[in-house]
This record gives structure tokens, sequence and C-alpha cells, in this order.
């Protein structure tokens, strides 16, 4: 038994009798969003810090997921449980076929398809009035009052996927999908059918990706296309959660998840009641200002250089 | 064993193979030399199935094997160890090897292929458990060529082992690859390293602006007039 494990399970333990400690329904709301960042961070750490292909598109997958459930909901009367489901399946199909075109390009390229893809999707879904009911947004009842029926959905479902992630990783399958990251061409000349990979990969992520989406239908009870498929509080944020919290690290984006969730909600909430006009942007510009210094100072996120970071701060604690 | 029959290659519209044929008999080896930009490279990558011809053919062994895809050349039995070596730099000594060896048969005997690399360099078994990205240039060489070596390959191809390494090193990646010969591969080598790679070669092709302008034994080519005004500066 290593001490890494230790942790782990101490964190688990900590996660189920969280509501139990804290009470506050404002609390524990934070912490299901946070949860709820942690799947959609890892998934697309899987896709863009493990196998390299960076997107900036999954608030297509979010939003697809979070419409499917709403839809079947609204037009199907099917339970938006299912949409759990089926949301991270439909996400999948959409996958694939964005994984079709988009992975005929490469690097950058690769990235601005994604863009695209993610900003189509919104179009579509304020469009299609007569199946999304455009901007009015879906309305559903919400299935318990209490909130904390919806925090273990949301704890569990973290759990699913950063150990659906980390067993991937051990196997072959993280062995090619970190060859296509590093070197595209070295790996298809070693055998490797990268483009087989690198949809595997996306499979995956925009599976867990919509049924997160799903999950917040069911949870808030109410979407529309600006929220769900917003670049700048889905796709960019995606980012943030992976690279503030460290690319390319199991734990990575689960520290990130909590920690951009955290700051979000103290700025948008306050901003310390310097600049009420500002609240709704305030915390825009802060992300900013820390992703030039995650950039600058912490390359590989908060988990990536952990080391660094107890270095300094124990050197700080002993020479004052 | 490998015959290229009249290839011409494009980069978009950019012609740079003109009608490009030469051959690789069993354990030979054969080196491709020529200046930069003369197409050396692109042979390599049109062999590799990593660029397809526009007219010709490249068969292995009396299989066809320029339209198949890149990922299934590995399994005809040709390796290509790129330019500038493109190890995975964030992997370990012994996960790039892992990667040299995915399927069937290299598979299957891994244990032992390892054995035989760490025997060939026995300073890739110190650094195993190191990132590929920290060794020096020859260790990295040393690598990309165990991690060739580890598929089993009939036919290996080196695109210019000799790249940016001193001259005793590059002394020593070629006696590798002489021994890697005699242990019954066949050697496609690309270099610009003309009077080492002519002495040790059986056969040579001399490229010039992507057509062959000259063929032969590699101490015949070493004497051509021609060669030594071009190459070695006599």
């Amino acid at each position: 038994m290593e001490k890494k494990h230790i942790v782990y399970i101490i964190l688990g333990l900590l996660g189920v009798v969280f509501p139990f400690l804290v009470t506050s329904d404002y609390y524990l709301h934070l912490v299901i969003i946070a949860l709820m960042w942690v799947v959609i961070g890892s998934s697309w750490n899987l896709l863009a810090g493990y196998t390299g292909q960076v997107s900036f598109g999954h608030a297509m997958f979010f939003g697809i997921g979070a419409y499917t459930a709403g839809i079947f909901m609204t037009k199907l009367e099917i339970s938006a449980w299912w949409g759990m489901a089926f949301g991270g399946i439909v996400a999948m199909l959409i996958g694939l076929f964005v994984g079709w075109v988009c992975f005929r390009l490469r690097g950058p390229y690769f990235a601005l398809a994604t863009l695209a893809g993610g900003e189509i999707f919104r179009l579509i879904a304020t469009n299609w009035e007569s199946l999304t009911d455009g901007m009015v947004g879906i309305l559903i009842i919400q299935t318990f009052r209490s909130k904390l029926p919806y925090y273990y959905i949301a704890l569990a479902l973290a759990f699913l996927c950063i150990f659906v992630i980390h067993v991937i990783m051990k196997t072959k399958w993280g062995y090619y999908f970190v060859s296509i990251r590093e070197d595209q061409d070295a790996a298809e000349s070693l055998g490797i059918n990268t483009t087989r990979y690198k949809n595997i990969s996306l499979l995956v992520s925009s599976f867990f990706t919509g049924m997160a989406g799903a999950f917040y239908m069911n949870y808030m009870g109410f979407i529309d296309p600006h929220v769900v498929f917003s670049l700048h509080y889905i796709s960019i944020m995606a980012i943030l959660v992976g690279i503030v919290g460290g690319v390319a690290t199991i734990m990575g984006p689960a520290v990130g998840a909590f920690i951009m969730v955290g700051l979000q909600e103290t700025f948008r909430s306050a901003f310390f009641g310097l600049a009420p006009s500002w609240t709704s942007e305030a915390h825009a510009l802060v992300f900013g200002l820390l992703v030039i210094f995650v950039i600058l100072f912490l390359p590989n996120g908060v988990v990536g250089d952990w080391l660094k970071i107890k270095r300094n701060v124990f050197r700080v604690g002993a020479s004052s | 064993m490998l015959s290229v029959k009249g290839i011409s290659v494009f980069y978009g519209d950019l012609q740079v193979l003109w009608d490009v044929s030469f051959e690789v008999k069993e354990k030979e080896i054969v080196v491709l030399v020529g200046s930069n930009g003369a197409g050396k490279s692109t042979t390599l990558r049109t062999i590799s199935a990593l660029l397809t011809p526009k007219k010709g053919t490249v068969e292995f062994n009396g299989s066809r094997i320029d339209h198949v895809p890149a990922n299934k050349i590995i399994e005809y039995g040709i390796v290509h160890v790129p330019e500038a070596r493109r190890l995975f730099p964030e992997m370990t000594v012994e996960e790039n090897l892992i990667m040299g060896s995915l399927n069937g048969e290299a598979k299957r005997k891994r244990p032992d292929t390892m054995e035989y690399v760490y025997t060939l360099f026995p300073r890739l078994k110190e650094r195993k458990k190191q990132t590929a990205g920290t060794l020096s240039g020859g260790e990295q060489q040393m690598l990309a060529v165990g991690r060739g070596l580890m598929s089993l390959p009939k036919l290996m191809m080196l695109d210019e082992p000799s790249l940016g390494l001193a001259p005793l090193l590059v002394q020593d990646i070629f006696n590798m690859v002489k021994k890697i010969n005699e242990a019954g591969v066949t050697v496609l080598l690309v270099e610009q390293n003309v009077r080492q790679t002519l002495g040790m070669c059986d056969r040579a092709y001399v490229l010039e602006n992507g057509r062959i302008v000259l063929e032969g034994p590699g101490c015949e080519l070493l004497e051509n007039e021609k060669v030594k005004e071009a190459f070695l500066g006599i």
C-alpha cells in the first residue's frame, strides 16, 4: 500500500461524508458544479493532454449531452435520467462525425476546426426552434428537491471518469495516445493506426463530457444555447481547468476544477464589493491573469509542478 | 528484396522525385547519397508509405506496398528510423523500446529482443528509466536504432543517423550499423557523410535534384570523378 493510495482513499471517504460536514446548500452546490467540471476537465485532458489533440470545442459535446437529455424529456417524455446515458452516447456519435472530419487536420488546424464545431452546434440549437425551442431554452422539473442525490451522482460520475481514464492510461491504449502526442509520424511508422486511436480518445472524451452535460440538465432544470454551448463558459473553461490543474496528469483536472470553480464563484459573486457593475465580467479578467501566471511559473499545472511548489514554499518557509 | 520502380513524388504541386528507381537485395547495405534537398528523405518516406507516389511502384518481397496505409508497413518487416531520431521524448528509454514492438511476433519476443538491444547498446540499459528527451544526441540515436530493431525488421531504413553527432560517435554508429547488418538485417542508409558510408556499403546510388544520377559499388563511386568533385571537395 503506497502513500498515494492512502491519499486517494482519504479523498474518497471525504467525498462521501462531505454533505454531512457541510450542510449549507450553497457550498454543496459549488462542490456539485466542481465535480461536474472534474468530469469535463478530465475528458478534455484525455484528448488534449494525453493524446495531444487540443480541443477548443468541448462545449459541443457538453451541449449535445444536455440537449439530448432535455429533448428526451420534453418531446418524448422519457425521464431525463435516461438522458444521462443517451446524452453520452449521442455526444459520442457526434464525436465520431467530428473526428471523421477534423482528424484530417493537425495541430492548430484541428483546434480551430473544433472551435468552429462548437459554434456550429450553438447556432443549430439556437435556430432549430421546432426541436430545441431556440433561445427560449428547455425547462424541466427537477426530480429531487434536495441537493444530496445530485451530489452523490456527480461524485460517482467524477470517480468513474477518473477511474476509467486512469485504467486506459495504464493499458497499451495509453501508450498509443502518448506516442501520438509526442510524434504522430513516428507512431504511424511503428504500426499504430493513429487515426483510429485519436478517434477512440475522442469517443471516450465526448462520452463523458456528454454525460456531464446531461447531468447539468437534470441538476439545473434549465438550459439554453448560450449557456451550454458557450465558448467562454464551457470550451475555454475546460481548457483552463486542464491547464491550471496540470495537463497530462490524472488528478490535475480534478484539482483544476476545484480551483477554477472556486475562483469563478469568488469573483462572480462579489469581486469583494469593489466594482459591483463589473461582477459578471470580473472573473474573466482574473482568469486571464491566472493563465498568464500559470504559463509563466507553473507550465505543468498545479499537479504537474507540485514538487516545484512544495520546494519553493518550503524554501520560503525555511529562510524566513 | 526491395525494388523501387520509376516513382515520381509530389508535395502538393511541387515535384521532388523524378522517375526514381533502385533496388536493395537481401543482406546488403545500400546507401543513398545526395546533398540537401536531393530527395533522399522523401524517398524513404515514400517507401514507408507516409507519402504516396503519383507514378511508379514500390515492391517488397514481391508485394506492392505503395498504397498500403503507413501503419501496416511495419508488418512487412520494414522499419524506418527517421531523420532527427523522432523519439517520444517524454517516454522512458524502456517505453520507447516497447513502442517498437507492439504487434505479433515482435511482441512475443519482446524480452529477448530488448536484451539483444541492451547488449548492443549497454548505455541504454544504464538509462532505461530515464526519459528519452534527457539523453545525449548519440544516446538518442542509439535508442532510435534500438527502437527500430525491436520490431524484428528484415529491412531497416536509416535516415541520416550521423546528423549532429561528433565524428567519433559517427564512427560508432556506423560500426553498429555494420554489426546489425552482419546479424542478418538488410540496411538502406541515407547519408550526407559520403566518405565513410561509401567505404562501408555494398552498393550506392547518388541522388541529385530528385533524380538518380549515378549508381555502383561503394568503393567504385568513391573513385568517381563526379562524386569526388561534388561531395568530397577534391
